[in-house]
């Protein structure tokens, strides 16, 4: 039987036949077993209390949450939004809009107003839940340019004028929810990735993408019903609702949500208290933990520890010796990205880490190392150990099937039905992929995808600013960070004063996660003959090697 | 250094990281992340800016006592050397 055959046997399905639903098989299903006194969520607030969420707790939440959204005229197809950080509510409504036949998309709490407003307009917000704080301080103010916004749900105690209070909402809805029908190829979630050129991209994906999520945290982490799972990214990403909120939710598993920020001490603490038995970070996360030595992590007990995995960005080699020392094991490293929706390679859980690689690709996976041709084509590249695009053949059921309202974008992801990942990776005689680098501009920084356009063009929105380039400059702790050359418009002095004007204005649109770390003033960018700035000879001067070709090009030339 | 200046000291660190940050109507009890938009990045480039300003050594462990202006005056008042050592920044 097919792999995916296989993995979706393990999901009940809507009751009746009445179809497949991420939401059902990650709650209900485990009441309508008798398991809906286990632990679904445990919260860990930022002054460490603990909040618990039973699957019971969490099915009838999620379906008043279903009812307020039908109160609010919600229709299914509709698209609902949260901007917020690690919150109960954030969780209870992905899973109550699913349930209503909703869209659902998580915006990372650190954002800007632009990156919120590009993003809540091509995804045709129509509901946004977030907290009265965040309302206040980057909602409120965009509210007008978002015609299409109907409805902004608040959590907490005071509601601010023009929304509606969550918890009064929640407590009026009824705690009956019958799921209409869903078709496994209904819409459940748009993520957001960047682009090189252009607005991000809303990748859609469906619910038939549960059966992916359902068997690779089986084979990957080998989860285990009793286990207490942690993943700590964040719900703004991809990553932190595919296997914070469906992956663990699917296994009827406790995951673990921590609302504080990083800290190492706590991140230890939590796993030794809450008896952690897989943990899946990202690299920055592990690097920070690094960064705090390995003594720290030896004074409390991780021995619940069975498997530690790694997503976001390539996770280099020392850090993985590092991991052996503080834990005792090995970090398992896992490859995927939005359009994939679930990890794709990876070393699993009964596979030995072999250091610089990822791993093998993930059952179920046709993948292959490839050349684009001039001709539009794809050439195979056979013979192990040669740099080539990391290509997927389409038809895993967590594929992203469209980005939304841009089809021509969707069909330039591929050539044939090869998925064209856009990650250049080497492949050895035993099927194991390493990273190379990205084949574009995109910068990764802390684990996160940021397009350049999207930084530049907020820049260029300063009074200031006549042009700017945006590039990943390499960084020991979050791998790239945003670093930005700007050119001046005449009449303004390149002062301290005024870069630091720029970057807080870069800062107020873009929020943290996107706005760039460095800002260098110059006279003039390098371009091509029809003025684009190219971003690959500002990043060949940051890193002082030499381009081919590119000689003949304006150099920057800094202020 | 008096409290005075350890506090401009400190401002101007949090300002060197996120100039945008509203300083003015910083409640010194309440951690900066609630109140202005810094992410854990912003706050690890912000105490090695305080490091540097004032010519200490932060050790991690420490890191979560400086998440608010109030934390960061227990501490350093705690941890800096005697008045008259302090390199200027």
């Amino acid at each position: 039987m097919d792999v995916w055959q296989e993995a979706r046997r393990h999901l009940d399905g809507l009751p009746g036949g009445q179809g497949l639903n991420i939401a059902y098989e990650a709650v209900d299903r485990h009441v309508a077993r008798g398991d809906g006194e286990r632990v679904a969520f445990r919260f860990i607030k930022a002054d460490t209390g603990v909040h618990d969420l039973t699957y019971s707790e969490l099915a009838r939440q999620s379906n008043r949450f279903a009812n307020v959204l039908r109160t609010l005229g919600v229709a299914p197809g509709d698209a609902v939004f949260s901007f917020a950080g690690r919150i109960p509510a954030l969780y209870i409504a992905a899973l109550g809009s699913l349930k209503a036949g909703a869209l659902f998309s998580s915006l990372f709490a650190n954002f800007g107003e632009e990156p919120l407003r590009t993003r809540l307009t091509k995804g045709c917000g129509r509901v946004l839940v977030t907290t009265a704080p965040l309302y206040a301080r980057r909602i409120a103010a965009l509210r007008s340019s978002l015609p299409q916004l109907t409805q902004v749900v608040t959590v907490g105690s005071t509601v601010p004028e023009e929304t509606v209070g969550f918890d009064g909402a929640m407590a009026a809805a009824e705690d009956a929810f019958t799921i209409p029908p869903t078709d496994p190829e209904d819409p459940a979630f748009v993520h957001f990735t960047s682009g090189t050129t252009g607005t991000p991209k809303g990748a859609l994906h469906v619910h038939a993408a549960a059966a992916a999520h359902y068997a690779t945290a089986a084979s990957l982490f080998d989860l285990q019903p009793d286990d207490i799972y942690w993943c700590t990214a964040d719900p703004g990403w991809v990553t932190g609702i595919s296997y914070g909120l469906v992956a663990p939710l699917l296994h009827g598993v406790t995951a673990i949500i921590d609302e504080g920020e990083f800290d190492p001490a706590r991140w230890y603490r939590i796993i030794q208290e809450q008896r952690v038995n897989v943990l899946y970070t990202a690299p920055t996360a592990l690097r920070m933990l690094m960064k705090a030595g390995a003594r720290l992590a030896r004074s409390f007990d991780l021995s619940s520890l069975r498997l530690i995995a790694s997503v976001g960005e390539a996770l280099n080699p020392e850090v993985v010796r590092w991991g052996r020392q503080a834990f005792g094991r090995d970090i398992h490293d896992t490859w995927w990205q939005t359009e994939t929706g679930a990890i794709v390679i990876g070393t699993a859980a009964s596979q030995t880490v072999v250091l610089g690689t990822i791993g093998c690709a993930v059952p179920g996976i046709e993948s292959a190392i490839a050349r684009r041709q001039p001709d539009g084509t794809l050439a195979f590249v056979a013979e192990p150990d040669q740099v080539g695009e990391l290509v997927l053949k389409a038809g895993w059921p967590s594929m992203f099937r469209g980005y939304l309202g841009e089809p021509h974008r969707y069909a330039k992801s591929f050539i044939d039905d090869w998925y064209l990942t856009g990650d250049l990776m080497c492949r050895d005689s035993e099927g194991r992929f390493s990273f190379v680098s990205r084949g574009d501009e995109l910068i990764k920084s802390a684990g996160h995808l940021i397009g350049p356009f999207e930084v530049e063009s907020a820049l260029l929105e300063h009074p200031a600013v006549a042009e700017a380039g945006a590039i990943g400059k390499p960084d020991p702790l979050i791998g790239e960070i945003v670093k930005v050359y700007v050119t001046l418009k005449d009449g303004f002095a390149a002062d301290e004063a005024l870069r630091a004007d720029v970057l807080g204005f870069a800062r107020r649109r873009l929020g943290p996660a996107l706005a760039p770390r460095e800002i260098v003033f110059c006279r003039s960018l390098p371009k091509t003959g029809s003025g684009k700035i190219v971003r690959r000879l500002l990043l060949a001067r940051e890193l002082g090697v030499p381009v081919a070709g590119l000689a003949d090009l304006e150099a920057p030339e800094q202020q | 250094m008096n409290e005075e200046e350890l506090r401009s000291e400190v401002l101007k660190a949090l300002k060197q990281v996120a100039p945008e940050a509203d300083t003015v109507t910083l409640v010194s009890e309440q951690t900066f992340r609630d109140q202005l938009g810094i992410d854990s990045i912003d706050y690890l480039n912000f105490i090695v800016g305080l490091e540097e300003r004032l010519g200490l050594r932060i050790a991690e462990i420490d890191y979560p006592r400086l998440s608010s202006l109030a934390g960061c005056l227990g501490y350093l008042r705690q941890h800096l050397p005697a008045a008259g050592t302090v390199p200027d920044p």
